[in-house]
């Protein structure tokens, strides 16, 4: 499944009718092809050029632009991991090695199961709590050591379904209101898709 | 003349390190200074573009309320009484210090980068620059050199992100392909994964970019600046006329560079241009004379086959008459030279069977005697009508004016055509008529009436009056050109007869091969004489010394074909002309050669036509010769000559005073000089434009004809010539007048189509199968699969899939290609490319039909 | 000593579903949009938000009052809120968003009713998930309440507003560069001039941006009056504010406080706040005002929290109003590093000097912190932080000169400029013992 498929376009459809020009709808529209595929397959973005009128081109330079994209596979869990100066003076690049000796990979790789991509990032405004991380960017703050282990267990095990969605889900709630024109695409069918491309 | 004294509202004074100068109202401080001798360094800088200020290379002092701040001159704008300074030690520091960050990254290969030598940053650093490096850090790396398409290829680590490509790319080619990738220090040039930088503009990005980060594949390691030598000419690919620098390393051309002219290219050149000089230094160019002997041609000296060529037509001549030779082609000689041919075929060879389009263009006075416009009035007009071909793929650089005006709202472009071209998503309409019926529209266009709700061509009523309020304001400018090879352009013609009743409606003519206005205005065509003038009107004038010419107006080369091929009429010289290619029913002109008794070609390759010669004299091409051409705007401007033709090939005028003297008569040239002097003697479109002016630094850019000054009337003579001619005792004999077009008469209807069949549609593609691109390897790669394109609604009529193989027949063939679904193709046509060399659509057209359908079949 | 007053941006924070229509109504919400739109003109609430003289909290400190009225009369023109919120160890923003999102949104409106915007863009960080979520939430919650949306509480004002996520780039926190991000390109900041979005913004349009603890002001302004606001603070320092306060304080948070009447040392300090520095050890230096600020030590502490007093006197900056305590355990080489390197990796890579001379800057302080610095690299760095932004010294000057398009090619500098300003003893020692001393 690479292109939008009929759970997204939809969404992608109402998005773009927000905005008085639809290239305003890139990032949005890239984050539920993200949600969709886990990352930005070229027939997604391929995709997303054809929404919104651009060449392919334009939407990869942009894309990759931004550090929540990947263009490459990630793991089903993206754990980011702060270093900057607030966690950095709280633990930070410890919490950081330890998270990389628990899980077995250095940041930017992912298991050989596929489960956890273990990254470090700049601040994500969490300072309050440091050292802090972000799994599919839902936050945990004050992680020790221990605290790390226990959560990568909870997350294997299933235990924070309802607090960390699948990687790529931005936000849960959609949008119910607004524009009319929003309003309109919203209620009518799923456009036609090539039936090949849905899997 | 004394200048009138500038007026203080027209300029703003600034102060340069000290010095006033005065600078245009809007532009910036780099463009001001420069013009006043002071240089600002700059990398990102490009006067075409929208200026981004980002290499940062470009920072001087602009005074503002709280002092002297470092500012880039490339987009503070000047302001009256603003103060600037250039020189100072801040300035100095801030410029070597962005010129070290560039450094910190950038390899250290100038003895084995193409740009070495001509690059600005190694410029800049020899002028500018610290000594020793400070950086003792890794550089960056990148896998080493990649290809962004099949011209073009990019060596990230020389990059220094100054964004000209890129934007290029986008703001001028309209081409947003490449794009930078990344962020901050890691970002990159690059294309979408695996979706090559395929537009027909690649090349400017490789000529624009300030290091040699971007090479062409063509010119890769095969010369270094130093060693090449140059000379400033005009592209001969298309009737643009782009000025160029052209380049030479040894006896080779090397390369050719866009130069700005501002009223033609902007320094812009297409692909096609920029690179099918590969087929000047191509092995198989004719290099020597050729005459039939048996099956063979074989090489003979000039002197052999002059003699042949002039007994051959001399014998036509005596047994059939004066009107048993014609002339076909000229579009690709030079002024001088088609000047020449001309004199050869009307005065001596006696024939007015001359022509110089080959059934792709338009009745000679629709294209010589409506009044015209020039490139810069269009992209200024309140509207520009295209009636014409895909510009895009015929005159890529009108393409590229054309679309800037659009894109910047200067101008709005109303479209006919049959079929979706570039400019469609650049036009404020778009009216996609059925094949032969454009005159239809253009008078509901012009006139309104008709059913007021009814379709007319096609085109619906409502979209009809869209574009009527469009062109309301009147002053419209007309592209004029064939917009389908596979409808008559009689009926072109008569529409823009139509048009030309709009009032202040001036005409752009778009006909494509290089010189094919100069040669129609040098009277390669039939029922002209030189300098746009009738036959009927300028036989006294050109009698008096010329003698006698022609009674009656000529065949066009349709005409001259189909006579030929009945076998009524005996010999044909092909003036650098491939009919069996490049004539729109390639069949006929196939007949018409094999049913000529006697065939001469004047060509640089021997060609499907020129093989088939009895003699074949082989030609100087551009770059090996000097001369001028002239535009689709009448702009005349000069060649250069950079290298020497191969084996013995002579200038093309060379060849008619040598024939012309066989044949017993003498054209009186004796140098490109002479001849210029007889044209601008002679010629009224050309009075007044002397050697002198054209060779004037004024004239860089060319010079429009005629010139403003010129008398279109008649006007009394007073040099020696007149006066000798008023001594033999006859009345003066007036200049005659330039012709006007008259609108042809309304032609019948055009038959209806059934409903089996689709109304064909062609036009050419950039890349095809001309002998320019088939002998220059670099582009010879890139001429693509001819594919069918047709509306979904008739696909899907006719139950066939986008993407799938069919039978495509007509009358005069049949062939199995790919159909493609196109929105872009209106409902009962179908759109094929004419020359490409699998599936041409020039197999399947009849020239004597008005317009051609064909059929679909699934295979 | 700290003065307390009642919370302005904070007052719901804590109240049981802060974050959901039914709290945000218990606690009075939506009143002043009820007010603005049903009894006041547009006017009439500029007037009392230019009475009010509420600075921008993004980090530029610009009067709102002024940049609203120096709007371009053109139609039509657009509201953004910079919910962008990067700075390092600024959280403030964050904490509204996920707790207090209905504050903002009707903060949002009536400035879109004041100024006239026809239609209302709220972005916000990617990385803010729950924030994005809670403020989708809110608004569906606010249009049902006939917040927004047509014909808003029987007014004949209108408004669509639009959540619009970010996707991981600090420098789309510049305004500029948020409304080319908005528009959906790289987010590169705009060359200037123009000068300001007021003039020419959002698709060409004149477009403000206002930052979202600004927002979260204006309803309480539209309450109570702007003079009863301008009544807070001094005059030249009005309001409260929010400071994120971080490091190696006992108690990090967010705190509101009245400006100019307090002091970084009430921040740091005072029990209800920072509550001192932890372990009992000693305050080191302190940067008072985000990363991009020239750093201070423990002699500025009793300077008050008024701009013009940390920008004149101080040489610095409040900025983002994030403090960052660092206390002698500090490796100050390793801290300013970590904060070049942060800018290094966040430039967008359109300026030269910014792009080659961060990741430059980035290589030689690591190097220093790793034992392989050299006699020469401290010279060096100053050159190097001299060719981003001219005349750079220590102590500091405020503001920097730029080399570059926007404001953060001058905020690579002051972490480097301030250590080696401060420390410069810690760099020799570095590079004499070839390592860390602290390790
Ligand atoms: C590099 C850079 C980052 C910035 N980041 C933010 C930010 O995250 N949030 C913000 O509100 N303003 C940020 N700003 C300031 C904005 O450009 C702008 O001044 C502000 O949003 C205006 O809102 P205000 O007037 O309400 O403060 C940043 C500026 C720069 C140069
Ligand atoms: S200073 Fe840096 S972040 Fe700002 S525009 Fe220039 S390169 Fe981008
Ligand atoms: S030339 Fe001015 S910034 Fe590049």
């Amino acid at each position: 499944m690479s292109r939008l498929g009929p759970d997204f376009l939809p969404r992608a459809i109402a998005t773009i009718a927000l905005y008085p020009e639809p290239r305003s709808a890139m990032l949005p529209i890239l984050h539920l092809v993200q949600e969709q595929n886990g990352f930005l397959t070229e027939e997604g973005m391929a995709h997303v050029a054809e929404l919104l009128g651009l060449s392919q081109a334009e939407v990869y330079g942009t894309a990759t632009f931004y550090d929540m994209f990947f263009t490459h596979p990630v793991g089903n869990y993206l754990v980011s991991v702060c270093t900057n100066i607030a966690c950095l003076l709280n633990g930070g690049y410890e919490l950081l090695e330890h998270a990389e000796q628990s899980l077995g990979v250095k940041a930017g790789g992912t298991t050989p199961d596929g489960q956890f991509t273990v990254e470090e990032v700049e601040c994500i405004g969490l300072c309050g709590n440091a050292p802090c991380l972000t799994v599919n960017w839902r936050f945990f703050g004050d992680v020790t050591n221990e605290g790390f282990d226990s959560l990568v267990g909870d997350l294997t095990a299933g235990r924070l379904a309802e607090t960390v969605p699948p990687h790529g889900t931005l936000c849960r709630v959609r949008r119910t209101v607004g524009l009319e024109a929003a309003a309109a695409v919203e209620s009518t069918s799923v456009p036609e898709l090539e039936s090949g491309e849905r899997s | 003349m004394a200048d009138a004294p500038e007026t203080s509202t027209d300029t703003v004074s600034i102060t340069v390190d000290g010095k006033v100068i005065a600078a245009q109202p809007g532009e910036m401080i780099i463009a001001a200074a420069e013009r006043n001798g002071v240089y600002i360094p700059r990398f990102c800088y490009h006067p075409r573009m929208r200026p981004v200020g980002m290499c940062r290379m470009c920072l001087v002092q602009v005074k503002g309320p709280r002092g002297f701040a470092l500012s880039p001159a490339c987009y503070v704008a000047v302001a009256e009484g603003q103060e600037v300074v250039t020189d100072s030690p801040e300035v100095k520091k801030a410029q070597d210090g962005v010129l070290e960050f560039l450094l910190v990254n950038h390899p250290l290969d100038c003895p084995v980068c193409d740009k070495g030598g001509e690059c600005p940053l190694q410029d800049q650093t020899l002028t500018f620059g610290p000594g020793e490096t400070r950086f003792v850090e890794e550089k960056r790396h990148w896998a080493k050199p990649i290809n962004l398409s099949d011209l073009v290829l990019l060596d990230r680590e020389r990059c220094i992100q100054c964004d000209r490509c890129t934007r290029f790319a986008d703001e001028v080619a309209g081409d947003p392909l490449i794009e930078f990738v990344g962020r901050g220090a890691s970002i990159e040039v690059n294309t979408f994964p695996d979706l090559p930088f395929s537009s027909y503009f690649s090349g400017n990005t490789v000529q624009i970019c300030p290091v040699g980060a971007l090479t062409a594949t063509p010119y890769r390691f095969k010369a270094r600046p130093w060693d090449l030598e140059q000379v400033e000419s005009t592209c001969t690919s298309c009737a643009v006329g782009c000025r160029v620098a052209v380049q030479s390393s040894g006896a080779k051309l090397t390369r050719y560079l866009g130069v700005d002219a501002d009223p033609v290219n902007h320094g812009w050149l297409c692909d096609r241009g920029r690179f099918d000089f590969e087929a000047v230094n191509s092995d198989e160019r004719v290099t020597a004379p050729l005459v039939r002997k048996g099956d063979e041609l074989i090489e003979a000296s000039w002197g052999e086959a002059l003699a042949a060529a002039a007994k051959g037509l001399a014998d036509v001549t005596k047994l059939h008459g004066k009107g048993s030779v014609a002339v076909i082609g000229g579009a690709r000689l030079p002024n001088e030279d088609a000047f020449a041919w001309a004199k050869l075929a009307k005065v001596v060879l006696g024939t007015d069977h001359v022509d110089c389009q080959l059934g792709d263009g338009l009745p000679a006075a629709a294209v010589l005697g409506l009044p015209r416009a020039t490139i810069d009035d269009a992209c200024r007009a309140p509207v520009v009508i295209l009636l014409g071909p895909d510009l895009k793929e015929e005159l890529p650089v009108l393409y590229l004016r054309l679309r800037a005006a659009a894109v910047d709202g200067k101008t709005k472009i109303v479209e006919l055509t049959p079929h979706s071209t570039g400019l469609t998503r650049y036009a404020a309409a778009s009216l996609g008529y059925r094949p032969g019926e454009v005159a239809l529209l253009a008078r509901a266009l012009v006139e309104g009436g008709g059913g007021e709700d009814a379709d007319v061509a096609g085109v619906s009523a409502a979209a009809i009056a869209a574009a009527r309020e469009l062109i309301s304001a009147g002053n419209a400018v007309v592209v004029l050109g064939r917009p389908s090879l596979a409808e008559y352009g009689s009926s072109v013609a008569e529409a823009a007869g139509v048009l030309a009743r709009l009032p202040g409606a001036r005409f752009l003519p778009a006909l494509r091969r290089a010189n094919v206005h100069g040669a129609l205005d040098m009277g390669l065509a039939p029922g002209v004489l030189p300098g746009r003038v009738a036959l009927a009107d300028g036989r006294d004038w050109f009698g008096r010394e010329w003698g006698a010419l022609p009674a009656e107006p000529g065949l066009d080369t349709l005409g001259i074909l189909t006579t030929a091929a009945d076998g009524r009429l005996q010999a044909l010289i092909l003036l650098g002309a491939d009919p069996a290619n490049d004539f729109p029913d390639r069949q006929l002109a196939r007949r018409a050669i094999a049913g000529a008794g006697f065939v001469v070609a004047v060509d640089t390759f021997l060609t499907d036509s020129s093989r088939h010669a009895d003699v074949v004299l082989p030609a100087a091409t551009y770059a090996e010769r000097a001369g001028t051409t002239t535009n689709l705007e009448g702009r005349v401007s000069r060649l250069g000559q950079k290298v020497t033709p191969p084996g013995v090939a002579w200038p093309d005028w060379m060849i008619a005073s040598e024939l012309a003297v066989r044949l017993g008569g003498d054209l009186g040239f004796d140098s490109l000089e002479s001849i210029w002097a007889e044209i601008e003697r002679l010629a009224p479109s050309h009075a007044g434009l002397t050697t002198a002016t054209l060779s004037a630094r004024a004239s860089r850019d060319g010079v429009v004809t005629p010139l403003p000054a010129a008398p279109t009337e008649a006007t009394a003579d007073t040099d020696d010539e007149a006066a000798g001619a008023d001594a033999t005792g006859e009345a003066p004999v007036n200049r005659p007048a330039l012709l006007s077009f008259a609108a042809p008469e309304r032609a019948g209807d055009v038959p209806a189509l059934d409903s089996y069949s689709l109304r064909l549609v062609t036009g050419h593609k950039l890349y095809d199968s001309a002998t320019s691109v088939r002998r220059s390897p670099s582009l010879a790669g890139l001429v693509a699969k001819g594919k069918l394109r047709v509306n979904p609604y008739d696909l899907d009529r006719l139950g066939l899939t986008t993407g799938g193989r069919i039978r495509l027949q007509a009358p005069r063939a049949t062939m199995v290609l790919e159909v493609v679904a196109d929105a872009g193709v209106p409902r009962g046509s179908a759109s094929l490319p004419f020359n490409l060399p699998s599936e041409p659509a020039a197999d399947l057209i009849d020239g004597s039909l008005a317009v051609n359908d064909v059929r679909i079949e699934t295979t | 000593m700290a003065t307390t007053v009642a919370p302005i941006v904070t007052a719901h924070i804590g109240t049981p579903d802060s974050h959901t229509l039914r709290g945000y109504l218990a606690s009075g919400g939506y009143e002043a949009l009820r007010k603005a739109v049903t009894t006041m003109t547009r006017e009439e609430v500029q007037t009392e938000v230019d009475t009010a003289n509420l600075l921008g909290r993004g980090g530029a400190g610009f009067p709102a009052g002024r940049k609203w009225s120096m709007l371009r009369k053109a139609d039509p023109t657009y509201l953004v809120v910079n919910g962008d919120e990067s700075e390092p160890a600024t959280f403030k923003d964050h904490m509204l968003l996920e707790e207090d999102p209905h504050q903002i949104i009707e903060g949002t409106i009536i400035t879109a009713y004041a100024i006239g915007a026809a239609q209302a863009f709220i972005y916000v960080r990617g990385e803010f998930a729950l924030g994005i979520e809670r403020m989708t939430q809110a608004l569906n919650e606010a249009y049902g309440h006939g917040a927004a949306g047509n014909r808003i509480f029987g007014s004949d004002f209108s408004l669509d507003v639009v959540i619009h996520p970010g996707a991981g780039a600090y420098i789309c926190g510049d305004e500029t560069a948020l409304l080319e991000s908005l528009e959906g390109k790289r987010g590169f900041p705009r060359i200037k001039p123009p000068y300001f979005p007021a003039v020419m913004g959002l698709y060409g349009a004149p477009t403000i941006v206002n930052n979202v603890e600004t927002m979260s002001n204006i309803p309480w302004i539209v309450v109570n009056g702007g003079a009863a606001f301008a009544a807070l603070g001094e005059p030249q320092a009005t309001g409260t504010r929010l400071f994120a306060v971080s490091g190696h304080v006992k108690k990090p948070g967010n705190y509101e406080v009245e400006l100019a009447k307090n002091t970084f040392r009430d921040l740091i300090y005072d029990p209800r706040f920072g509550a001192g520095i932890r372990n009992g050890a000693e305050l080191k230096a302190f940067i008072p005002g985000g990363a991009s600020s020239f750093w201070f030590g423990p002699d500025r502490l009793d300077m008050a929290l008024d701009e013009t007093k940390v920008k004149g006197e101080g040489g610095s900056m409040m900025g983002s109003g994030s403090i960052i305590a660092m206390d002698s355990s500090t490796c100050m080489v390793r801290a300013a590093w970590r904060l070049v390197r942060f800018f290094s990796r966040e430039s967008c890579g359109q300026c030269t000097p910014c792009r080659e001379g961060s990741s430059w800057l980035d290589k030689i302080m690591y190097r220093i912190e790793a034992g392989d610095g050299r006699p020469d690299d401290l010279d060096l760095l100053m050159d190097v932080c001299d060719n981003i932004s001219p005349g750079v010294q220590w102590p500091s000057r405020w503001p920097p000169n730029m080399t570059t398009i926007c404001p953060l090619g001058p905020s690579i500098p002051p972490p480097i400029v301030s250590a080696l300003g401060m420390f410069r003893d810690e760099f020799l020692t570095h590079i004499k013992d070839g390592a860390c001393p602290y390790g």
